[in-house]
């Protein structure tokens, strides 16, 4: 059930699975640029990928990824396209007269992904057409990730594609005047695409790294809008996370918190090329939520230990934050942080302060329980574990809340 | 593309209405009417409805007989007010327009099948 226990076989299988779909992902939105261009139809152009990328993960894994796995793609599409519209010369002309490969403007890949996250799809809509219009996931890849029937995410696309054309929402990116509240949108999508990979409902061995999707596609929008600091910021905290996953489970699958993990096994150079970013992006004075919360990972990260970690600065950043953007959530990183510099019995007293907002939320539990084990009333830690073990639906979490609940310590 | 533009009113937007004086009336009406005037050249129609309890609602599929009832359709706090009919390139621009409209709280933009 865990990635430790898997065999090499199982692993290699894992690991070409997952060559060929950064093959894929590399292309499929390419190609839905040049096919939206040459129809004109978001929702025709996004149909054609998604039977070129089906067929691709199915051949493939027999045949070999062939030598332009762009090219093969295409054809796969155009055929289709030939076919699906044998009753609209229109479209059938069009398709017929492309000849691969077409130059993808930046421009071109920019408006994909504005389209995809336009504030009038819903977010669930925005991510699935995210996901699989960019990044050439299929149907199933989405449902299996988030933990939906695979006829939910089929009905979401749907109806997101449907919109699209009979709403009128345009192929375009945004004017200047709307850039920022658009790009909210599409930072918004990326972040919960890594919220969801960083700590997966779904079993680790079975789902997609999302994680990588998530800093593929920062990375690609930080290659297309180089000037905006936001952007850099999401990159960075990406990037920040990715430099320590490796410390973050142990031999057994178990996830080590970060007070116990093994800092020799962070990537450092990883870390310090997202630091630098951070650094630049800092540089402009446009401070932004993104960059603050890679701001306080990189605290963390740039930390030889535990207890040289600089919680002052944290405590700082994380007033910033709130300051942008209240949030309860944000409000209860602090506590922890506030731990550090005033002392379990304060840090309680803010956590305390969160129950109506945040009564339904596991981490809210279990952090009421570390602090009140801190300051010596177990009791009532180890109630505040059995309601934080009922709330949490990853399997890794439980492990350790199951620990504590049994033994009163994480073993760490 | 053509869309409706369905203004809808709260009832805590039309208690501060009533709280107003008539200079600040006055002073929100004309920007409404500015806001009409600006997009003059993109509105085909528009209307003010009369307020809620002067709606009547028929109801056809009740039975042998049309139900007439008195009232709105929704029994809620948000009603319909108002209406606009716009012609513009894509659901952007009605956006760009909805956004600085400085009446209701509330505007649903719903797309005219062509």
């Amino acid at each position: 059930m865990t990635p430790a226990i898997r065999g090499d076989a199982d692993l290699d299988h894992v690991t070409s699975q997952r060559e060929l779909e950064h093959v894929v992902r590399e292309y499929a939105g390419r190609l839905a640029t040049a096919l939206v261009r040459v129809t004109g139809d978001f929702a025709t152009a996004e149909d054609l990928v998604q039977d070129a990328v089906l067929a691709a993960l199915q051949r493939w894994p027999a045949e070999g990824v062939p030598e332009r796995p762009d090219a093969w793609l295409f054809t796969v599409a155009r055929n289709r396209g030939i076919d699906a519209h044998r009753r609209r010369d229109n479209y059938r002309t069009k398709l017929a007269q492309i000849r691969w490969p077409v130059a993808s403007e930046s421009d071109d890949r920019l408006r994909l992904i504005f389209t995809c996250c336009h504030p009038a799809l819903s977010r669930p809509a925005q991510i699935a057409l995210t996901l699989r219009v960019v990044c050439g996931l299929t149907t199933a890849q989405i449902a299996r990730a988030f933990l939906v029937p695979e006829t939910t995410v089929a009905r979401r696309i749907t109806r997101a594609k449907r919109k699209i054309s009979e709403a009128g929402i345009p192929y375009r990116v945004p004017d200047p005047d709307e850039l920022n509240t658009r790009l909210r949108e599409v930072l918004a999508v990326i972040y919960l695409v890594l919220n969801e990979g960083y700590l997966p409902t779904a079993d680790l061995s079975e789902s997609r790294d999302l994680v990588d999707d998530a800093g593929w596609l920062a990375s690609q929008l930080h290659d297309l809008m180089p000037t905006e600091p936001e952007v850099a910021g999401l990159l960075a905290l990406i990037q920040l996370h990715r430099a320590r996953a490796d410390a973050r489970f142990d031999r057994d699958g178990d996830l080590v918190r970060l007070e116990h993990q093994d800092r020799a096994s962070w990537d450092r150079d990883a870390i310090s090329r997202a630091t630098q970013l951070l650094r630049r992006a800092a540089e402009q004075h446009r401070p932004g939520p993104y960059q603050l919360q890679a701001a306080i990972v990189a605290c963390h990260a740039e930390a030889t230990d535990w207890a040289d970690t600089d919680w002052e600065q944290i405590v700082l950043l994380y007033d910033m934050l709130l300051h942008l953007e209240p949030s309860p959530l944000t409000r209860l990183h602090r506590a922890i942080a506030v731990r550090y510099t005033a002392g379990p019995a304060a840090a309680l007293a803010e956590v305390n302060a969160l129950s109506g907002s945040l009564d339904h939320y596991h981490l809210y539990h279990a952090t009421r329980a570390e602090l009140l084990r801190a300051i010596d009333r177990p009791e009532e830690a180890r109630d505040a574990d059995r309601l934080a073990l009922e709330l949490t639906a990853n399997p890794a979490e439980q492990a350790v809340l199951q620990r504590r609940v049994e033994w009163g310590t994480d073993g760490g | 593309m053509k869309y409706v533009l369905l203004f809808v009113e709260t009832e805590q937007f039309e208690k501060e209405l009533e709280a107003m004086g008539q200079a600040d009336r006055d002073r929100a009406y004309a920007l409404v009417g500015k806001w009409m005037a600006d997009h003059a050249d993109k509105i085909r129609a528009a209307g003010k409805l009369q307020p809620a309890v002067t709606a009547t609602t028929v109801r056809l599929d009740a039975g042998s007989e049309p139900v007439i009832t008195d009232g709105p359709f929704v029994e809620g706090k948000e009603v319909v007010s108002g209406y606009a009919e716009v012609e513009v390139a894509d659901l952007d621009e009605a956006l760009r327009m909805v956004r600085s409209w400085p009446g209701c709280p509330l505007v649903e933009i719903r797309p005219l099948e062509s």
